[in-house]
């Protein structure tokens, strides 16, 4: 019995350490924005790896999401003869949740393993010891471009994540199903808010994507630098990603739509 | 940039009182060292005994428990990161897997610390970056990939962005580990060369006894975290010391256990039949 509470404590503190350590790392990682103001090019090689190299992903799940949507929202309308409304529906799924969320989901999956990895490498062949030892900060040279790279490219990607769902929504609704083409236009152009909707759409991105970014660096960084060490870095990265994002998606959620 | 500070006879480094430990396990337990400027100081020892965690604590990378490390002078665990990385730059270290980046070439990775540290034109870059492959003799392989590269080569490529800035010292972390006659040959020869041509420093952890011997000018024998011996090559291979003639000549009994400190054999394979 003591021996179990005994190990409990000892988790509890290393969780808590490590807590500690993310969240130093955080300032770290923000306080170096000086350092990329003279070298923009390091933050646009970072934002065409971590963002455009995600765009495939992104823009083939958008388009699959609103096509299903599209569908299924499709019958349920039908039922009540609301078939016009279809595509303020699809929007604001899409727009509100489904957008930021599956966006984020997506770039945990493909941007955020990748960066884990890649800084866990890093650390095992000794690279970044070496950028110590040449006199080169490793959180400024290679973390803080990554993380801005994540942070300006998460809402755009979700931004072109609901653009594409609605016009896969677009061709199963009014192209198979025989919605009406203005209605599902027009009402979805009268119906979805800038502020309500949109707005809380991309702060909803930029969060999740300062979230899985910040995550993913931090277990690259702080990874043991053997080869089952940067594996098991990576598969956390995804999980507690995931996981803060759907917790995170509830919170902001209640804070924005909540009464 | 490799402007030294101090005068011939001061020492380079200077340790004093080292004491420093993994957890339980303690790696040093009081060391003295000194460095000698412009020679080269090997820092010899069986696996384990802490050598590259030496080289660490010297760059600042790791924090001594007790005890002083002076680099040219100046006390290198008492400097702000601002001045350990000043001071980092006119120390140069080629680390045991070459940690070349591998995302860029040959020619780019010599030429990082010159695009960090130095405002010079593209042109004096250049100039540069051939000047120090050609050093090492691979001026052809400048546009390279680190992944189309031997162990060797990587290495050589990895001394060559050391003395990128003309530091005052490089540290080498086993530099002749896993290579062939002929690489460990040229590598060593390489490294007398450097140190004689430039007159800088050259600290040099490794345990391969015959390269190591036929070109350092001085050597320390580390072992169960104290320095067993220093001397000249030749004063170590006449020397008394149980332990620095085991060493020296490769001797499977003696002081230094090659088993793991375990159960008796029998007591073992007679016990329970569970892990230990």
């Amino acid at each position: 019995m003591l021996d179990a509470l005994a190990r409990f404590g000892r988790h509890g503190m290393a969780a808590l350490e490590r807590f500690g350590r993310a969240h130093l790392l955080f300032l770290q990682i923000v306080a170096g924005i000086t350092s990329l103001l003279p070298r923009p090019g390091l933050l646009v090689t970072q934002t065409y790896s971590v963002g455009v190299r995600t765009l495939v992903i992104v823009t083939v799940s958008g388009l699959f999401v609103g096509m299903v949507l599209a569908l299924q929202g499709y019958y349920v309308l039908s039922q009540f003869a609301a078939e016009d409304s279809l595509g303020v529906m699809v929007a604001a799924s899409l727009v509100r949740e489904l957008g930021p969320v599956v966006t984020a989901l997506l770039f945990a999956g493909r941007a955020g393993s990748a960066l884990t990895a890649e800084i866990g490498l890093m650390k095992a062949t000794e690279q970044l010891s070496g950028l110590e030892m040449m006199a080169v900060d490793p959180v400024r040279r290679i973390l803080t471009p990554r993380f801005f790279a994540g942070l300006i490219s998460m809402p755009v990607l979700a931004a072109l994540f609901s653009a594409i769902g609605a016009l896969g929504g677009y061709f199963v609704g009014v192209g198979l199903l025989g919605v009406d083409d203005g209605a599902f236009w027009s009402q979805m152009q009268a119906k979805i808010d800038w502020n309500e909707d949109v707005i809380n759409g991309v702060i909803k991105s930029l969060v999740f994507g300062l979230v899985c970014t910040w995550i993913a660096l931090f277990q690259g960084y702080d990874s043991v630098p053997t080869s089952e060490g940067v594996s098991r870095a990576t598969t956390r990265t995804v999980v507690h990603s995931a996981l803060a994002v759907l917790v995170l998606d509830f919170v902001l959620t209640a804070m924005m739509f909540g009464e | 940039m490799s402007g030294h500070s101090g005068s011939a006879e001061t020492p380079i480094v200077k340790i004093r009182g080292l004491h420093f430990a993994h957890g339980s396990r303690v790696i040093f337990d009081g060391i003295d060292i000194d460095i000698p400027r412009g020679r080269v100081t090997a820092i010899m020892g069986p696996s384990g005994t802490g050598k590259t965690t030496l080289l660490k604590l010297i760059g600042g990378q790791l924090r001594p428990d007790a005890g002083t490390i002076e680099v040219d002078g100046i006390d290198v665990h008492r400097l702000s990161r601002r001045d350990l990385f000043r001071l980092r730059m006119r120390m140069g270290m080629l680390f045991q897997s070459g940690a070349l980046l591998t995302d860029i070439d040959v020619f780019e990775n010599v030429a990082y610390p010159l695009r960090e540290h130095t405002d010079l034109p593209e042109s004096m870059i250049r100039v540069l970056v051939l000047m120090k492959l050609e050093a090492v003799g691979l001026r052809g392989a400048h546009d390279l990939m680190p992944a189309e590269l031997s162990g060797g080569m990587a290495r050589r490529v990895a001394l060559a962005r050391a003395i990128a800035l003309d530091p005052m010292m490089v540290m080498y972390d086993e530099p002749f580990t896993g290579q062939d006659p002929i690489s460990m040959g040229v590598l060593a020869k390489l490294i007398r060369r450097l140190n004689d041509a430039v007159q800088i420093t050259s600290v040099l952890v490794s345990h391969d006894v015959e390269e190591t011997s036929a070109i350092a000018d001085l050597i320390y024998v580390i072992s169960g975290g104290k320095v067993v011996e220093q001397g000249t090559p030749d004063q170590l291979s006449i020397s008394t010391s149980d332990q620095v003639r085991q060493f020296m000549r490769g001797l499977p009994d003696g002081p230094m256990r090659f088993h793991y400190e375990a159960l008796p054999l029998v007591e073992e394979l007679l016990g329970s039949g569970r892990k230990p």
